[in-house]
C-alpha cells in the first residue's frame, strides 16, 4: 500500500517528520518497506532564466549560455540541446550535483574551449522521464532561483507499507493516519462526510436477485446518477498522486474511483448512464455470461461469480472489476455511481477463478467498512461534482447496511496476562477510544464496541493486541524463563529422534556425504522403488519430475549420483537419513538411513590410491548397515542375512537384513542394472536402505550397570578347518552349524579364506574358517580339542554335504 | 701358565676374527661344547690332585670366563652389524600419501547441523522435540490454527494438495510445522514446551524458494508466560545460536492466523562485502514470526484459553543456517553437489554442545 506524506497530512494533522512517520508505521505493525522521497535527490535542482543563448565557437551543435540561477550572477554553461535559446526557463543543476539520469556528478569544465559551470536538464537527466530530446521548457512565469522539487511538485515523498491480511482498514490513507494518530504522531482529522440531497429520483432501479440465504452475497448496494458531468483529464493534484502511488491514470471519473479506493479503502465503480440499458440487476453469472472488463480481457464467469447486469448483459464483475462496454470515457456526460458491499469469501473466490488481482478485489476479500458504503457514495458524488460539475440524482439503495454489534467483555488485567505489559486503564482506555473502540464501564471488567472498519478485532487478545502495538512492543520488557523445575536439563529426545542424529553421525564417519533430497520424485522413479499409488501422487506437483511422494531415498540419492557424475565427479559416496511414505496416513511415514557408494567411493578413501582400495561392490554397503546397526546400539546377534531384497536390488548381489520373517530392517547390496538405466545412472552402485522406525529397541534395564565381566584364566585354542561344498552354499550355514556344535566352548567363528580355482573341483568352493575354542575351566586336552574338531568335520559333512579340504 | 695364557690369547683372536654368527657358534662348540676343549681342561680338575686343582683350578675357570665374555660380546657386535644392514635394506619413501581418514571426508550437512544445535539450545532451557507427519489434513494445517475457509492467508501458504479421496477429503504436504503444535497440544497435558523442527513444503521456487525447506517452530503452553518471557528466549536463543555477546532485536507488530497479540522479529547486523555480522552495522533483518498462541487454537485443542495461555514461534531452519556459515544461495542446499556438501557440511564429530561451544 503506497501513499504520499501530503496525502497523509489531509487526515492527520501533525509536525512529525518523515523519519519520525516511518518509524512510527512500522512500530505499529504497518511495516514500512520503502521511502521513496525524491526531494532529496533532486535538491541541488533550481529553476533557471536562459539570459542568453549563442552559437558555441567551436562546436556546430554547442550553444554558450548565461543562465540567471537566482545567485545573482550569472553563470556560463555550455548546452547541447536543440532546444536551448534566449528568453527560456528551464532546470538549472550546479557543479557537484549528481545527475541520476546519467549516474554522472557534473563538474565545472572546459567544453570545446569554452568554460562550463553546471548543466541545463533535461526531463530525462532527473529520471523523471523519457524526455532527453531538449532541457526542461518550463513556462514564462515560473520563478528564478526556485527548488525545482517544490516548483514540480515532486517534495512529495512515496511511502510504501506491507498491510497485514487482517488490517483491512489501513488500506486506505484514512485508516493509517487513524493509527497514527492513536500512536501520538498528530491529531486525526474530521472523516464526517456531507450528505448531498439530489433533486430528482434515481432514474436506474436495483434489483438484488438473490433467495433470503444468499443476502449475504451483497447485503446493500446503494447507487445515484449524476447527470451533466464533463468528463476530461483530472487535475493536477489528483494526477500527481494517482501516479505517485503507481496508478495510470485514464479520466476524472474514473480516477475518482481509484483515488477513493486508496484514501478510503472505499472501492466504487462508475457506469457511463447511456451506456446502461433498463435497470440494473445484481445477481449471480448464467451459463453464457460474458463480459469484456475495464482489462481488455473477455470473462466468461461461472454461476458462482457475482454480477451487474441490466437488459444487455453483464456490465460488471461485482467487487472485482467493471465492463469496458459501459465504462466511462471523455465522452460520458451522465455518470451512475456505485457504492455496494460484497460478501469477502465470495469476492476472494471468484477473483481467484476469472485470476484478476485488482484494487477492489484486494479489499473486499479482507472486509471494507460497512458503515462507509453509503458516506463513500456521498464523498464520490462531491468529488463529481468538484471536478465534472452535473446534477445529482437521489440515491437509491438495494439491500441495508449491515448493522453488527460486536461487544467484547474485556478485563484490563489481559493485557498484563499476555504481555506483561504494565499499563495504566487510562492509558489503554485512551488507546482504545483513539482506535475508534467504545469504552463502556469502569469496573476491572468493560465493554468494548468494535469499530464497523475491524473486521478483525474478534477476541479480547485482540484488543491487547491493538494497545499493545499502540502502546509499543518495546515497552514489553525481557522476563527470564527458566527451567522448571530448577534441576539439570534432562534427556528430552525420543528413541527415533536420537537414533536418527546417531545415524547420521555414524555413516558420516565412514567417510559418507550427507545430502538433502526432495521428499518428492518423479512418479516412474517412485514405480521403479515400490511407490507411486495414487494416495501419494500430489495434484498440483511444482514439477512433473517432483510428482509422487518417495517411497524410498534411493531414487533421490541415485539422481544425485547422476548429476555429480555428469559433472565429472564420479566416485561417490553419499547418504541420506530422512522420511518416506508408504501411505498418507502419519504412521505410513517413517525414517530411513540410506547409504550409496559408486566407482572408487569406498570406506578406505575415493578414488585411485597406490596402496589400497578398488572398486566397490556390494560388502562395502554391507559393511555400512552392519556399522549403522552397531552404532544406533542394535544387537546384531538375532540379526539374519539372506537372499530376497527387494526388486530394485542385483538379484545375485543383494541381501535382506531381518530379525525375523516380519521383522525385516533393510537391504544391501548392488542396484539392479535395470533400475540404474531406467535412472540414467551409470553402475554399478552398491547401496543399503535401514528402515530406522524398524529397528527393535533396546532392552530397558534398571541400573547402568554393565554385565560382569568374566574372563578366562586359561588359553584359548584356535583351530583353521577349510571346507569344500557346493557353490551354492552359503558361508554363513557353515558358521551357524559350527556354532551349534558346542555354544559354551566355541567363542569365535572367522571366515580366513573363500576361493574357487585350482585345485578345486569345478562347481565346488572351498571355505576356510578359523574355530577359536575358549575353555573356562581348565585347559584342554589335544584329545578334548581333537574330539570338537571332530565333531565339527562330521556336523558340516552331514548337514551341508561338505568334504574336509586335505 | 703360559700354556693357557697362550690358548687364551688364541682363542679370543679367533672369536674376533668370527665372521658372523655361524662361525661365532662354531667356535663356541668347539671350546665350550660337551667335548669343547675347555670343557674338557674343567673336566680335567676332577683327575687332579688338590694341590694341582687348586693351583689349576683358577686358571682353567679364568680361561672360561675369558672365553665367555669374549664370546658374548662378538655376538652382541655382529647383531648391531646385522641389524643395521636389515635397517638399512628396510627403508620406505615417507613421502607416499595416505588417504585422509574416514572421518575427514564424511559431511553432516548443515540442516542437520542446525537442527542439532537447536536442539541443544533448547533442550538446555527444557523444550522437548516434538514432530509430525509431513502429509496433514486441512484441519491440522489450517482450520485448528485459525486459519478462515476462504481468507487470504490460507491462500497465500501456495499449499501442495493430493488428490481428493473417496469423501472428497484432500489431504496436503504441511505448509509449516505449526500443526504439530495442534498435535502436541492435543495429545500432551501442560505445560508443554516443545521444539519442532522439520521438513515443510510450498509450492513456489524461485532464487529465495524452495518447494521444500525446513522450519522450527517453538511453543509453550503453561498458565503463565507471556510476551516478555518470548522476548528474553528469543534475544537468548539468537546471542546462543549465532555465537555473540548481544544481538539486537526489533520486535515489530504482525499477523498470523495462529497468534494474538503476533509480532515479527528483525535482528540487527552489518552486511558489508557479502558478509553478514550481528551486533552491528544498521541494517535490520527479519527472522522469525511470533505471537502469543491464539485463543481459538487453544480452544480447538479443547484447553480454555482463559486458564492456558503459551506462545510460539517459527523461523526458517535452512534460513538461519545461511545468515550463521554465510551460503550465499537456498538452492544448492537440496541439490547434492559433493562439492558444495563437501565444502559447506560439517565434519562427524563436531558435534554441538552447551560446554565445548556450537561451531568451534
Amino acid at each position: 500500500m503506497k501513499f504520499t506524506l501530503s496525502w497523509l497530512k489531509d487526515h492527520l494533522e501533525t509536525t512529525a517528520s518523515l523519519d519520525e512517520i516511518v518509524d512510527a508505521l512500522t512500530r505499529v505493525g504497518l511495516e514500512v518497506e520503502g521511502v521513496e522521497d525524491p526531494a532529496k535527490m533532486l535538491a541541488p535542482y533550481v529553476t533557471a532564466y536562459v539570459i542568453s543563448a549563442e552559437q558555441h565557437p567551436n562546436a556546430d551543435r554547442l550553444r554558450v549560455c548565461m543562465v540567471d540561477t537566482g545567485s545573482g550572477t550569472p553563470v556560463q554553461v555550455v548546452c547541447g540541446a536543440p532546444n536551448a535559446r534566449t528568453g527560456m526557463m528551464s532546470v538549472f543543476s550546479p557543479p557537484g550535483t549528481f545527475i541520476p539520469g546519467k549516474n554522472i556528478t557534473i563538474t565545472t569544465g572546459m567544453v570545446r574551449g569554452v568554460e562550463s559551470a553546471g548543466m541545463l536538464c533535461s526531463g530525462f537527466e532527473l529520471g523523471l522521464s523519457e524526455d532527453h530530446d531538449g532541457i526542461i521548457d518550463l513556462p514564462a512565469d515560473a520563478p528564478i532561483g526556485a527548488r525545482y522539487v517544490d516548483y514540480a511538485h515532486l517534495n512529495d515523498p512515496v511511502i510504501d507499507i506491507a498491510v497485514t491480511p487482517n488490517r483491512s482498514d489501513a488500506l486506505g490513507v484514512y485508516g493509517i493516519a487513524r493509527d497514527l494518530a492513536a500512536a501520538g504522531l498528530g491529531t486525526l482529522k474530521s472523516a464526517a462526510v456531507a450528505t448531498i440531497k439530489g433533486e430528482a429520483p434515481c432514474p436506474v432501479s436495483i434489483k438484488l436477485d438473490f433467495p433470503d440465504n444468499e443476502k449475504h452475497l451483497v447485503p446493500v448496494f446503494g447507487l445515484r446518477l449524476v447527470r451533466g458531468v464533463k468528463n476530461g483529464p483530472s487535475p493536477d493534484w489528483l494526477v500527481r498522486r494517482l501516479k505517485a502511488i503507481g496508478l495510470r491514470p485514464i479520466n476524472a471519473l474514473v480516477d475518482i474511483t481509484n483515488y477513493l479506493t486508496f484514501d478510503r479503502g472505499r472501492p466504487l465503480h462508475v457506469f457511463d448512464a447511456k451506456k446502461i440499458k433498463g435497470n440494473l440487476v445484481v445477481r449471480r453469472a448464467r451459463d453464457g455470461d460474458e463480459v469484456v472488463a475495464l482489462d481488455g480481457k473477455t470473462y466468461r464467469p461461472d454461476t458462482d461469480v457475482v454480477v451487474i447486469a441490466d437488459d444487455h448483459g453483464v456490465e460488471s464483475i461485482a467487487g472485482i472489476m467493471g465492463g469496458e462496454v459501459s465504462g466511462c470515457d471523455e465522452h460520458t456526460t451522465e455518470v451512475l455511481i456505485e457504492s455496494a458491499l460484497w460478501n469477502p469469501l465470495n469476492i476472494a473466490q471468484s477473483g481467484r477463478k476469472l485470476g484478476i488481482n485488482s484494487d477492489a478485489r484486494y479489499r473486499f476479500e479482507r472486509g471494507v467498512d460497512p458503515a462507509f458504503c453509503l458516506p463513500g457514495l456521498e464523498l464520490a458524488t462531491k468529488l463529481v461534482l468538484t471536478l465534472c460539475g452535473g446534477e445529482p440524482s437521489q440515491v437509491v439503495v438495494a439491500g441495508d447496511v449491515p448493522v453488527e454489534d460486536r461487544v467484547i467483555t474485556f478485563q484490563w488485567s489481559e493485557v498484563k496476562r499476555l504481555t506483561g505489559l504494565d499499563l495504566s486503564v487510562p492509558e489503554m482506555k485512551v488507546i482504545l477510544t483513539d482506535l475508534g473502540f467504545r469504552v463502556s464501564g469502569t469496573e476491572a471488567s468493560v465493554k468494548v464496541a468494535v469499530p464497523s472498519w475491524r473486521p478483525d478485532v474478534e477476541d479480547k487478545a485482540d484488543l491487547v493486541e491493538e494497545i499493545m502495538r499502540i502502546a509499543g512492543l518495546e515497552r514489553v520488557l525481557p522476563v527470564p524463563f527458566p527451567r522448571e523445575p530448577a534441576t539439570v536439563a534432562k534427556p528430552v529426545l525420543t528413541l527415533i529422534q536420537k537414533r536418527t542424529r546417531l545415524a547420521k553421525r555414524a555413516l558420516a564417519s565412514r567417510g559418507l556425504i550427507e545430502a538433502v533430497t526432495w521428499s518428492f520424485i518423479s512418479h516412474p522413479e517412485a514405480s521403479h522403488f515400490g511407490g507411486g499409488s495414487p494416495a501419494l501422487s500430489l495434484a498440483n506437483p511444482i514439477a512433473s519430475d517432483l510428482s509422487d511422494m518417495r517411497p524410498s531415498l534411493l531414487p533421490g540419492l541415485l539422481k544425485v549420483i547422476g548429476r555429480n557424475v555428469d559433472r565429472g565427479l564420479t566416485d561417490i559416496a553419499i547418504f541420506e537419513v530422512g522420511q518416506i511414505f508408504r501411505g498418507d496416513r502419519p504412521q505410513d511415514q517413517s525414517i530411513a538411513a540410506t547409504a550409496v557408494r559408486r566407482g572408487l567411493g569406498g570406506p578406505l578413501g575415493s578414488g585411485r590410491f597406490w596402496r589400497d582400495g578398488g572398486a566397490i561392490d556390494a560388502f562395502d554397503s554391507k559393511a555400512d548397515a552392519m556399522a549403522l546397526l552397531e552404532a544406533l546400539g542394535v544387537s546384531v546377534a538375532g540379526l539374519q542375512v539372506q537372499r530376497g531384497a527387494p526388486s530394485w536390488f542385483h538379484p545375485g548381489r543383494s541381501g535382506v537384513l531381518q530379525f525375523g520373517p516380519k521383522a525385516i530392517v533393510g537391504a544391501f547390496g548392488e542396484i539392479h542394472p535395470r533400475v540404474l538405466e531406467a535412472l540414467d545412472v551409470k553402475g554399478p552402485v552398491v547401496a543399503c536402505e535401514i528402515n530406522l522406525d524398524a529397528l527393535p529397541p533396546p532392552k530397558q534395564r534398571p541400573t547402568r550397570m554393565k554385565p560382569k565381566l568374566i574372563l578366562s584364566e586359561f588359553q584359548p585354542v584356535s583351530r583353521d578347518f577349510a571346507f569344500i561344498v557346493d557353490d551354492a552354499v552359503p558361508a554363513g550355514e557353515i558358521v551357524k552349524i559350527t556354532q551349534a556344535v558346542d555354544r559354551a566352548l566355541i567363542s569365535d567363528i572367522t571366515v580366513f579364506d573363500v576361493y574357487r580355482g585350482t585345485g578345486v573341483p569345478q562347481g565346488k568352493t572351498s571355505i576356510a574358517i578359523a574355530v577359536t575354542l575358549q575353555p573356562m575351566e581348565k585347559t584342554l586336552t589335544d584329545s578334548e580339542i581333537d574330539a570338537v574338531s571332530a565333531r565339527i568335520v562330521a556336523d558340516v559333512s552331514a548337514k551341508i554335504g561338505a568334504v574336509l579340504r586335505s | 701358565m703360559t700354556e693357557f695364557a697362550s690358548l687364551e690369547t688364541d682363542l679370543v683372536n679367533a672369536i674376533s676374527a668370527a665372521a658372523d654368527e655361524a662361525a661365532l657358534e662354531a667356535i663356541r662348540i668347539a671350546v665350550l661344547g660337551k667335548s669343547g676343549s675347555i670343557s674338557a681342561l674343567l673336566k680335567s680338575l676332577g683327575t687332579m690332585t688338590p694341590d694341582d686343582r687348586k693351583e689349576k683350578g683358577p686358571l682353567i675357570n679364568g680361561l672360561r670366563d675369558s672365553v665367555t665374555e669374549a664370546l658374548a660380546s662378538r655376538r652382541a657386535v655382529l647383531r648391531d652389524a646385522a641389524l643395521e644392514i636389515r635397517l638399512a635394506s628396510e627403508s620406505i619413501d615417507v613421502t607416499l600419501p595416505v588417504r585422509p581418514s574416514a572421518a575427514a571426508r564424511g559431511r553432516i550437512h548443515p540442516i542437520s547441523q542446525v537442527i542439532d544445535e537447536l536442539t541443544v539450545i533448547f533442550g538446555d532451557m527444557g523444550f522437548a522435540v516434538a514432530e509430525g507427519p509431513d502429509i496433514e489434513t486441512d484441519f491440522f494445517n489450517f482450520t485448528a490454527l485459525n486459519f478462515p475457509v476462504g481468507h487470504p492467508a490460507r491462500e497465500m501458504h501456495d499449499t501442495f494438495f493430493f488428490n481428493p479421496d473417496e469423501k472428497g477429503e484432500r489431504k496436503l504436504l504441511r505448509t509449516h510445522t505449526s500443526p504439530v503444535q495442534i498435535r502436541t497440544m492435543m495429545s500432551q497435558k501442560p505445560p508443554i514446551r516443545v521444539i519442532i523442527p522439520g521438513r515443510t513444503y510450498r509450492c513456489d521456487s524461485d532464487q529465495t524458494h524452495t518447494p521444500m525447506f525446513h522450519q522450527v517452530e517453538g511453543l509453550v503452553i503453561d498458565k503463565g508466560s507471556h510476551m516478555g518471557h518470548l522476548k528474553w528466549i528469543l534475544a537468548e536463543f539468537c546471542k546462543a545460536f549465532f555465537e555473540v555477546d548481544d544481538v539486537k532485536m526489533r520486535f515489530r507488530p504482525s499477523f498470523f492466523p495462529f497468534t494474538e497479540p503476533s509480532v515479527e522479529v528483525d535482528i540487527q547486523c552489518s552486511r558489508k562485502g557479502g558478509e553478514i555480522r550481528f551486533g552491528e552495522g544498521e541494517d535490520w533483518l527479519e527472522i522469525l514470526g511470533c505471537g502469543m498462541v491464539h485463543p481459538n487454537v487453544i480452544r480447538h485443542c479443547g484447553l480454555d484459553p482463559d486458564e492456558y495461555q503459551g506462545f510460539a514461534w517459527g523461523m526458517g531452519i535452512d534460513r538461519i543456517a545461511m545468515l550463521k556459515y554465510g551460503m550465499p544461495d537456498l538452492r544448492p542446499f537440496f541439490e547434492a553437489d559433493v562439492r558444495w556438501l563437501s565444502h559447506y557440511g560439517f565434519r562427524p564429530l563436531d558435534l554441538p554442545t552447551l560446554t565445548g561451544g556450537l561451531s568451534v
